[in-house]
């Protein structure tokens, strides 16, 4: 039997993360050990609460820390307290929870870790095997390692707005802090060789991840062209320098869009089936690779003359049934509705104590006998307190009252003003 | 290019046999990195991952493809052909002394050569197999074909991105599948785990979809929220507001380049000093005078005119066109400005704070007669500090080690295996 009260055979049984972090990379590293059976505790403080708390989609509309699906997205399986690490007292609370700990997750401003004095070097006092991560933009020395700022910053610094969008504009926002979703997953895969480390020499480690360093090796073949030719990579809309055609193109329905990109030569010809071979595909400008590229405004201004008579999801399927690479840009909505998703049980819903029902993304990767298993939704702000000072801990019920009465132990009475609902 | 101090790292004695293109190279390539004995098993004459660009020097040859280079490095290389019956019978041979199988073929195509999980399995028990395919390997769509492109549409990816008066666009450079080698590279490392812990291997079977669908951040909460797609609005962000929407501009044109620049206040109490702050600068120089007494605690996006945010924003823009990304990145440091310079890959390459950190690292290339500057460690780990233990190999490259020394074949049986087309 797991603490959770049902037998499940889980990979990180036993493994034990005291998580400091916030926002979306660090969170994200106990949340995919947690789904696998770790045990998580989310350290957070009503004094200054996680900016994606602060953030939309609110449920119902209500703006309080606990309402916020974006501040709940990334902390599934896990346990969450309260603890105002500013007061003195704190450092005994804290010390618990590292002694307790396997792994710690932190990804605070450089410094602030050490302020409180939890840093990698006091925490290996308190516990000398520790696995201690660190992940921040710039990293935790250099020069620009303080510099203020957050995860949209990555992506332009690492490189990513300059490369989206199209030539003739100016470089896109990345709304999504796209650099984050590359960090999180590095961090994750990090930790856990750290603890087989462990096991086997007995050690501790440290990781430092900066996340714009982490965003630049998915650019690695640009980067190594940069290098050895002086080419800068650009923006190219949706243009690719070695296929053709290749691009999105309007279907029918409101700001809908398919996907098609030709890669070979045989594919052009099966393309050219499935839209009823006209006149124009048979022409000479069109005949080859080198040739549609030197026409491509005009080939994908007849291909959209075609495709704008169907749904992207009729496009799709009519072009990949004949093996031509198609695929629906998928909005936020077709990601609901989405067969292939569906079938990968790609979203669970999970019972939130104060949003209700909501999604929430599975892991990428589903594992033949040890299954990820997604029991509990994310914790409201301090909503596991009493499990985890009384049973993890070993505080008693007079000890956790002075705390709350102390203000170590922080309440939605702690919350600022301009944050409450 | 020997290989050193690799009992500090933290794959040390574990060999990962690596059968996949383009769609799964990343993921052996960070095991590698972590110290993994990774062998890359081409088909005889070398994979089509070869002919992807960049090439050296814009030289199309199969042995100076970038994209391979990267996405190799770390990795031995050996030609083996697993379509014929003695190319299956080494691969088993070679998966008995190994951990992990890492492929990214169609679904059901190793089950066609009898090398599914369920039968190496049988060879090795403790066998973890990885399997990074566009959607997973059973579902509707398990078998739709895709390129870069496609995997970042139907991830949602594309759809966010781009300006909202033209169709939406990917990012310019792959990126799907290197989400789905990292996948794969973290599924593995999770089963990996469980095998110290029991012995006991199993199948990870990675959707390059959800790879990418992982990538969203909050787009998934938006619909299920508000009933609201996020769709790309260019240079800026646009808040959905009662009253009516407001685009808010964040990337500015700079003297060589862009950079980009958070103007708010009111409620995000943080960005007031910043905006007040960003005037000065300006008003130092004469320009944006009539902000100068600007009242920022009145500023709100929730409630700000877009007219008023336009004019605003023109005349910092008209300050900002004047000065470097370099220029406005020390001010922006200098004075707590929410601004960031928009790095070319230029910039990335000369930047101070990757030089002070070693980012940068030299891979020698000897039979390119030069060393070639890679994109390092995606992380520092101080007790197996990562390293550069080979460039990525040539066609071939270790046959003889792996064939000769390792398995005890005698030359005359490589030349029989040669000719018949199996290495």
């Amino acid at each position: 039997m797991s603490s959770k009260g049902v037998v499940v055979n889980q990979v990180f049984e036993g493994v034990k993360v005291a998580d400091f972090s916030w926002v979306a990379v660090g969170p994200h590293i106990g949340r995919e050990l947690a789904e696998h059976g770790a045990t998580v505790v989310r350290v957070e403080s009503h004094k200054r609460p996680d900016m994606l708390r602060t953030g939309p989609p609110f449920k119902g509309g209500i703006t309080d820390v606990n309402h916020s699906a974006f501040g709940a997205a990334y902390n599934t399986c896990k346990y969450g307290i309260s603890l105002d690490l500013n007061k003195p007292r704190s450092k005994e609370v804290a010390a618990r929870l590292v002694k307790w700990a396997d792994v710690i997750t932190e990804s605070m401003v450089p410094g602030t870790m050490a302020k409180w004095g939890l840093d990698y070097e006091n925490c290996c006092k308190i516990k000398p095997d520790i696995v201690y991560l660190s992940t921040c933009q710039q990293g935790q020395y250099g020069p620009y390692a303080k510099l203020p700022g957050f995860g949209a910053f990555s992506a332009l610094m690492g490189g990513y707005s300059f490369i989206t969008g199209w030539p003739d504009r100016n470089p896109a926002v990345l709304w999504n802090n796209y650099t984050d979703f590359i960090s999180c997953w590095y961090c994750a895969i990090a930790v856990i060789g750290a603890l087989l480390h462990r096991k086997k020499t007995g050690k501790g480690t440290y990781i430092d991840l900066a996340q714009i360093e982490a965003g630049l090796t998915f650019l690695g073949p640009a980067a190594l062209d940069y290098m050895a030719s002086g080419r800068i990579p650009v923006r190219s809309g949706n243009h690719d320098t070695y296929m053709a055609p290749h691009n999105v193109y309007p279907s029918r329905g409101k700001d809908s869009w398919i996907a098609i990109a030709i890669s070979s030569e045989e594919e052009w010809q099966s393309f050219c089936r499935v839209i009823g071979e006209p006149e124009w595909s048979k022409q000479g400008r069109f005949s080859t690779f080198i040739t549609r590229k030197e026409n491509e405004d005009e080939l994908d201004g007849l291909i959209a003359g075609w495709t704008i008579n169907y749904t992207a999801e009729q496009v799709m399927v009519m072009m990949q049934e004949k093996s031509v690479p198609a695929g629906m840009v998928e909005k936020g909505q077709d990601l609901f509705y989405d067969p292939q998703l569906k079938h990968r049980e790609h979203l669970r819903f999970l019972q939130h104590t104060v949003i209700g029902r909501h999604a929430y993304n599975a892991p990428a990767y589903k594992l033949s006998k040890t299954p990820c298993y997604i029991w509990k939704a994310a914790p409201c702000l301090g909503e596991d307190n009493l499990y985890v000072y009384q049973d993890i801990l070993g505080f008693s019920e007079d000890e956790i009252s002075d705390l709350i009465v102390e203000g170590v132990i922080t309440t939605e009475a702690d919350v600022p003003e301009s944050m409450k609902g | 290019m020997e290989r050193v101090a690799e009992q500090d790292s933290l794959l040390q004695g574990y060999r990962v046999l690596d059968l996949t293109d383009e769609k799964g190279l990343l993921c052996g390539r960070i095991l590698g990195d972590f110290g993994a004995d990774v062998i890359k098993i081409e088909s005889p004459g070398g994979d089509n991952a070869r002919n992807n660009p960049p090439f050296y020097k814009d030289d199309p040859d199969s042995e100076k493809s970038m994209f391979w280079f990267y996405t190799n490095f770390n990795k031995k290389g050996m030609t083996l052909n697993i379509e014929t019956e003695e190319g299956i019978e080494i691969f088993k041979k070679l998966v008995k002394r190994s951990h992990f199988v890492i492929e990214s073929f169609e679904p059901g195509y190793m089950d066609s050569l009898g090398l599914s999980y369920k039968q190496l399995e049988e060879v090795n028990p403790g066998i973890i197999m990885t399997s990074i395919t566009p959607f997973g390997q059973t579902g509707p769509y398990a078998h739709y074909k895709v390129t870069d492109l496609i995997s970042q549409a139907m991830g949602g990816l594309v759809y966010i991105l781009g300006d909202s008066d033209r169709p939406p666009t990917r990012i310019s450079e792959p990126q799907a599948f290197f989400q789905g080698g990292l996948q794969g590279a973290l599924g593995s490392m999770v089963a990996h785990y469980y095998r110290v812990m029991t012995g006991e291997g199993q199948h990870v079977d990675v959707s390059i979809q959800q790879a990418v669908v992982l990538t969203l951040m909050m787009e998934v909460e938006y619909w299920d929220i508000l009933k609201f797609n996020y769709r790309g609005e260019g240079c800026g962000f646009v808040y959905s507001r009662p009253q009516g929407q407001l685009f808010h501009r964040r990337v500015f044109p700079c003297k060589d380049g862009y950079v980009y620049y958070m103007m708010g206040g009111g409620a995000q109490i943080g960005l007031i000093a910043s905006s007040k702050a960003m005037v000065e600068l300006a008003n130092r120089e004469g320009m944006a005078l009539e902000l100068k007494d600007y009242d920022w605690t009145k500023y709100d996006l929730m409630t700000a005119d877009q007219k008023e945010t336009d004019h605003m924003l023109d005349l910092v823009a008209e300050f900002l066109i004047t000065k470097s990304k370099a220029e406005l990145a020390a001010a922006a440091a200098a004075n707590n400005i929410f601004l960031a310079p928009c790095y070319d890959m230029k910039d990335s390459g000369e930047s101070s704070q990757l030089k002070a950190r070693d980012f940068w690292v030299e891979a020698e290339h000897p039979d390119l007669g030069e060393a070639i500057t890679y994109p390092g460690a995606a992380m520092k780990v101080s007790q197996c500090p990562w390293q550069v233990y080979r460039r990525a190999p040539l066609i071939g490259e270790h046959n003889e080690e792996i064939y000769i020394e390792e398995l005890g074949f005698s030359r005359e049986k490589l030349v029989m295996l040669k000719s018949k087309n199996v290495i």
